[in-house]
C-alpha cells in the first residue's frame, strides 16, 4: 500500500475550525499533545486503521485481511470509520475526507478528547511516544529479515509470535521490581557449609543459639530456597514473551522479531486497558464542546443524529462510548452534588439519597482526576453505582445450553460488576504463567493457567501450544482446569495429548 | 479458520457469502461459557439472541469490532462454481418447451427513437455519409452538423425464446427427531439444489412440504423454521406432493423434481409399503427423478434408507437415495443427487 501521495494538509475552512475547536478544548483546561490533523479518503482510513492506525507497518498478512474486511464492510454500508487517533507525541487524527462539516467538528473535539487523554493518563505514560518512527523501525529491520532469510519464512515466525502476543504483563512497566527480584532469587547462598548458622557470642551458647534440629531445618530451608533458585522462573512469570526472549534458544534474528512483537504489544496494551474510559472521556468532551461552544444552530439536528448512532446500545453488549461517557457524568454529577463519602453511603434514606446536595460544586476537578489514575478496571469498580447500573439497565447473560441461546441472567448490580471486571481485568483474556522452563528436567516448558471460572478454548489453546513449542523448541504443557478438573495439555511434535492430573 | 453460516442473504440475482476469516490463535476463553454484561430491557430468562455483531453506525475508534464480511456473487457464478467443483452434468431437459420468455435486446437500429436512446456514432456516420454525398464536406475542415434525418436511435427486439420449465418440491420430516442441526444441513442442500437446477431451467418453481403425521404446504420461511414433535407418517407428504403435481404441473409440461428429506424414521412398516406403492405408481412416472436425502440424527433409525433401497434396487436410476452425515457431506450428497444429469 503506498502512501506516499497523501494530499493530508488540512483545508483553510477545516483549519480554522481546529483552532476554534482546540480554543474551546483548552479553555475547559484539556491538556491535549499537539495533533496534526490529516484528510484521508475512505480507502486511506480503511488502510490505516487496518495497520492500527500506523502508516508503515511491518509486511504481514493480516494487515490485508483487516483491509479487506474493513473496505467491505464500507462498501457495503455495514461501518464507517468516522476517526483515528494514535498516541504519539505529537498526536496524529485522521479526518475522512466524506464527512459532513458537522461531522469533522465533532470529530475533532472527540479527537482532542483522546490525546488529552493519552497525554495525562497514566496507563499511557510509559508508551513510546515517538512509535511512529518505531514502527517504521520494525517495519525496516523486518523487511532486511525477510530479503535476507525469505518472506516466507519471517512472515511464519511472525504468525507463531502473533498466537503468543497477548501472553504479557501490562502491569510490568510499572513495576520496576519484577525484573530485579528474579535475578536477586537466582543465587542465594547455596554453597554455604552450614546455612542458616547463627553466629554465637560465646562457645557454650553454641547448642543453645543453634540446636541440632535448628540446623537442619535451615539446611532444609537452603536446600529448598536452592532448588527453588535452579527452577527458572523462580516465580510464575506473566510476561512469557520476556521469558522466550530471555531463554528461547531462537536465532538472533527471531529474537529481534519476537522483541518487536512485545514492544508492539506493550505499546497498544493501555488502549485495551482503557477502551471504555478513553471513548468516554472523548464522547464527553466532543459532546461538551459541541453543545456548549462550537455547534451553530443549523447543526443541531444533524450532531444528534449521529451523537445518538455513537452512543447507541445493542442488546447483550456493552457499549464503552455509551457506559463510558455516562459515568463520567454520573461521576461530575455526584461530586457536585457531594454524593459520596461516609454519611451519603450510610444514608438509608433512598428520597434522601436521591435528592442529596450539599452544593460542593467538585465535580470537574474529580473527573480530570478519574481521567488521571484510572484504568477501565478501577473505573468500573470504583465508579460503578447501584443507581448507575439500574438507570443504565445493565444485566449479565449467560448461554443456555437447552435453548440455544443467550438470556439475561441476573440485573443485580455487584453481578454486573463483576462480570464487568472480570471482562476488563486482563483485557477479558485468561491469566496464563510460565512456571517452569525446565519441566520434568526435559527442558519442556510449563505454563500455568490461572483458572478463574472459565475453560480455555481447546482448539485455540492447541494451535497456541503449538506456536509456542516451535519457538521454544521443545514440548510446551499447559496446567488448567477443565469442568473443574486439573488438567495436562502436552504438545509435543505435531501432537496434542491431555491428562487429568 | 472461522467460518460462518454457508449462505447469508439472498438478494434478488446474488447471495452473500460470508468470508471465512483466519483467527490468530491465542490462549481465549470458551466462547459459550463466557456471557458478559449487557445493556437494555428485559426480565431475566429472557432471550437476547446471538447478539448483533456488527457495530451500528457510530465512529469506530482505533480498534476494529468484530464482524462477518461477505463477497457477493451472482447466482448463476455459484452454479458455475458448484458445476465446475462436482463435475456435474448439464441436464437433458424433457417435455415441450411451454414456457414462453421474452426478453428484450438492444439489437437494432431505427430511425425515430427518444434522444436518450440516441446512437452518436451511427448519427455522424450518417451525416458524414451525407455530406459527403452532396458534397459540403470538406477534409481540411472537417466539421459535421447532423440534422433530423441524420439522426439514429438503437431499437430493441423482443426475443421469444420456448424454455423448460421445472419445479422442485422439497418435502421435509419435521418430527421432534429432526433437530436444528438436521434443519441446518437441509436448508443448505435445498439451497445449492435450488441454485444448480436455477441455472439449468429458465423457468423454476419450488414448493414447500412439511410433515409429521400429516402433511402441508407452506412457505420457504416455514419450511426451514418449523419444528414439530410427534409421530412421522412420510405417505402423508407423497400424497400431497402427488396431488400438487397432478393439479398444476401436468408432467408433459414440467420437469419435475421431488426431494424429500428425513432421518429415516417413519412410523410402521405398512406405511412405509404405503409410500413404495405411491412412489412407484405415481411419482416415479411423472417426475425426472426422485431424490431422498437422509440426514443423520441422533434419533432416527435410518430404516427408510434401507427400505427405499431395497424396494427400488439399483436398476431404478431414477430414484437416487443419499445419505448426509454431517456439513461436510452436504457436497457429496449434491452430487449424488445431481450427478445422473436427470
Amino acid at each position: 500500500m503506498g502512501f506516499a501521495s497523501y494530499s493530508t494538509e488540512l483545508p483553510p475552512e477545516l483549519a480554522k475550525m481546529r483552532d476554534e475547536v482546540l480554543a474551546y478544548a483548552r479553555g475547559y483546561g484539556l491538556d491535549p499533545f499537539e495533533t496534526i490533523f490529516e484528510m484521508v479518503d475512505y480507502e486511506q482510513v480503511n488502510a490505516l486503521a487496518a495497520q492500527g492506525g500506523f502508516p508503515v507497518r511491518y509486511p504481514h498478512w493480516r494487515f490485508g485481511m483487516e483491509y479487506d474486511q474493513l473496505s467491505k464492510s464500507y462498501e457495503y454500508g455495514l461501518q464507517k470509520i468516522y476517526e483515528m487517533v494514535i498516541n504519539t507525541d505529537p498526536s496524529y487524527a485522521y479526518l475522512l475526507k466524506s464527512n459532513a462539516m458537522t461531522d469533522q467538528k465533532t470529530v475533532m473535539a472527540h479527537v482532542y478528547g483522546h490525546t488529552d487523554f493519552f497525554k495525562n493518563n497514566a496507563w499511557f505514560s510509559k508508551t513510546n511516544r515517538k512509535m511512529l518512527d518505531a514502527m517504521a523501525n520494525h517495519a525496516v529491520r523486518i523487511r532486511n529479515y525477510m530479503d535476507k532469510y525469505g518472506q516466507d519464512k519471517v512472515e511464519n515466525f511472525i504468525d507463531r509470535c502473533l498466537a503468543l502476543e497477548n501472553l504479557i504483563d501490562p502491569y510490568a512497566p510499572f513495576s520496576p521490581r519484577a525484573r530485579a527480584e528474579d535475578e536477586n532469587a537466582v543465587k542465594p547462598d547455596v554453597q554455604a557449609e552450614e546455612p542458616g548458622r547463627l553466629r554465637s557470642p560465646r562457645d557454650y551458647l553454641e547448642k543453645y543459639i543453634n540446636p541440632p534440629e535448628f540446623l537442619e531445618a535451615q539446611r532444609k530451608k537452603a536446600e529448598e530456597a536452592a532448588k527453588k533458585a535452579k527452577k527458572i522462573p523462580s516465580e510464575p512469570q506473566k510476561d512469557i514473551l520476556a521469558f522466550l526472549l530471555e531463554y528461547a534458544p531462537i536465532e538472533a534474528w527471531e529474537h529481534d522479531v519476537l522483541s518487536i512483537i512485545r514492544d508492539e504489544a506493550y505499546y497498544f496494551a493501555p488502549q485495551g486497558m482503557t477502551k471504555i474510559m478513553n471513548e468516554g472521556w472523548a464522547s464527553y468532551w466532543h459532546a461538551r464542546i459541541m453543545v456548549e461552544k462550537a455547534m451553530k444552530d443549523s447543526e443541531l439536528t444533524h450532531f444528534a443524529d449521529h451523537n445518538a448512532g455513537i452512543l447507541a446500545m445493542q442488546p447483550g453488549k456493552i457499549n464503552p462510548y455509551k457506559i463510558g461517557v455516562e459515568l463520567f457524568h454520573d461521576i461530575e454529577d455526584r461530586w457536585n452534588r457531594g454524593k459520596f463519602g461516609k454519611e451519603y453511603d450510610d444514608c438509608e434514606n433512598m428520597q434522601l439519597k436521591a435528592k442529596w446536595d450539599r452544593n460542593l460544586g467538585l465535580g470537574q476537578k474529580k473527573i480530570f482526576e478519574v481521567r488521571q489514575a484510572c484504568n477501565d478496571v478501577t473505573f468500573i469498580d470504583e465508579y460503578l453505582t447501584e443507581e448507575f447500573a439500574e438507570r443504565m439497565k445493565l444485566y449479565t447473560y449467560a448461554f443456555n445450553r437447552r435453548t440455544n441461546q443467550y438470556e439475561i441472567a441476573d440485573r443485580d448490580y455487584r453481578k454486573v460488576k463483576e462480570k464487568l471486571l472480570f471482562q476488563l481485568s486482563n483485557r477479558g483474556q485468561p491469566y496464563v504463567y510460565v512456571t517452569d522452563g525446565n519441566y520434568q528436567n526435559k527442558g519442556e516448558l510449563l505454563l500455568w493457567h490461572k483458572h478463574l471460572g472459565l475453560d480455555l478454548d481447546v482448539k485455540f489453546s492447541r494451535e497456541t501450544m503449538k506456536a509456542l513449542s516451535e519457538i521454544w523448541r521443545r514440548p510446551v504443557n499447559v496446567e488448567t482446569e477443565v469442568d473443574g478438573q486439573k488438567k495436562l495439555y502436552t504438545y509435543q511434535t505435531g501432537e496434542f495429548t491431555e491428562k487429568f492430573l | 479458520m472461522t467460518h460462518g453460516e454457508l449462505i447469508g442473504r439472498k438478494g434478488k440475482d446474488t447471495v452473500s457469502i460470508p468470508v471465512p476469516q483466519i483467527d490468530i490463535p491465542n490462549f481465549r476463553y470458551g466462547d459459550k461459557e463466557q456471557g458478559g454484561a449487557g445493556q437494555g430491557d428485559g426480565k431475566p430468562g429472557d432471550p437476547i439472541g446471538q447478539g448483533n455483531e456488527q457495530g451500528g453506525e457510530g465512529e469506530a475508534g482505533n480498534q476494529s469490532g468484530e464482524h462477518m464480511i461477505e463477497v457477493d456473487l451472482t447466482l448463476q457464478e455459484l452454479a458455475e462454481i458448484l458445476g465446475e467443483q462436482l463435475e456435474l452434468p448439464k441436464i437433458e431437459p424433457r417435455g415441450h418447451k411451454t414456457l414462453r420468455s421474452k426478453t428484450d435486446k438492444y439489437s437494432g437500429i431505427a430511425s425515430q427513437g427518444p434522444n436518450s436512446l440516441r446512437h452518436f456514432k451511427r448519427t455522424f456516420k450518417e451525416a458524414l455519409r451525407r455530406q459527403i454525398s452532396t458534397g459540403t464536406y470538406d477534409p481540411s475542415n472537417p466539421v459535421i452538423i447532423p440534422i433530423k434525418r441524420d439522426q439514429r436511435f438503437r431499437s430493441w427486439k423482443a426475443d421469444v425464446r420456448n424454455e423448460n420449465s421445472a419445479v422442485i418440491i422439497y418435502m421435509m420430516d419435521v418430527s421432534g427427531s429432526m433437530g436444528d442441526e438436521q434443519k441446518e444441513i437441509v436448508r443448505t442442500e435445498a439451497f445449492w439444489i435450488d441454485t444448480w437446477l436455477r441455472s439449468q431451467y429458465k423457468g423454476i418453481e419450488t414448493r414447500y412440504i412439511i410433515h409429521d403425521a400429516t402433511a402441508r404446504e407452506v412457505d420457504e420461511q416455514t419450511f426451514f423454521r418449523t419444528r414439530e414433535s410427534g409421530g412421522t407418517l412420510i405417505s402423508s407428504a407423497y400424497k400431497l406432493c402427488e396431488k400438487i403435481i397432478q393439479s398444476e404441473y401436468p408432467p408433459q409440461d414440467w420437469n419435475i423434481y421431488p426431494f424429500h428429506f428425513s432421518d429415516g424414521d417413519n412410523w410402521s412398516g405398512e406405511d412405509t409399503r404405503f409410500c413404495m406403492e405411491i412412489l412407484e405408481k405415481s411419482l416415479l412416472p411423472i417426475c425426472n427423478v426422485f431424490c431422498y436425502g437422509q440426514v443423520e440424527s441422533r434419533y432416527g433409525s435410518g430404516q427408510f434408507y434401507k427400505d427405499l433401497k431395497e424396494f427400488f434396487g439399483p436398476e431404478h436410476d431414477d430414484v437416487i437415495l443419499s445419505k448426509i452425515e454431517n456439513k461436510e457431506g452436504i457436497l457429496q450428497s449434491i452430487k449424488e443427487f445431481l450427478g445422473k444429469g436427470k
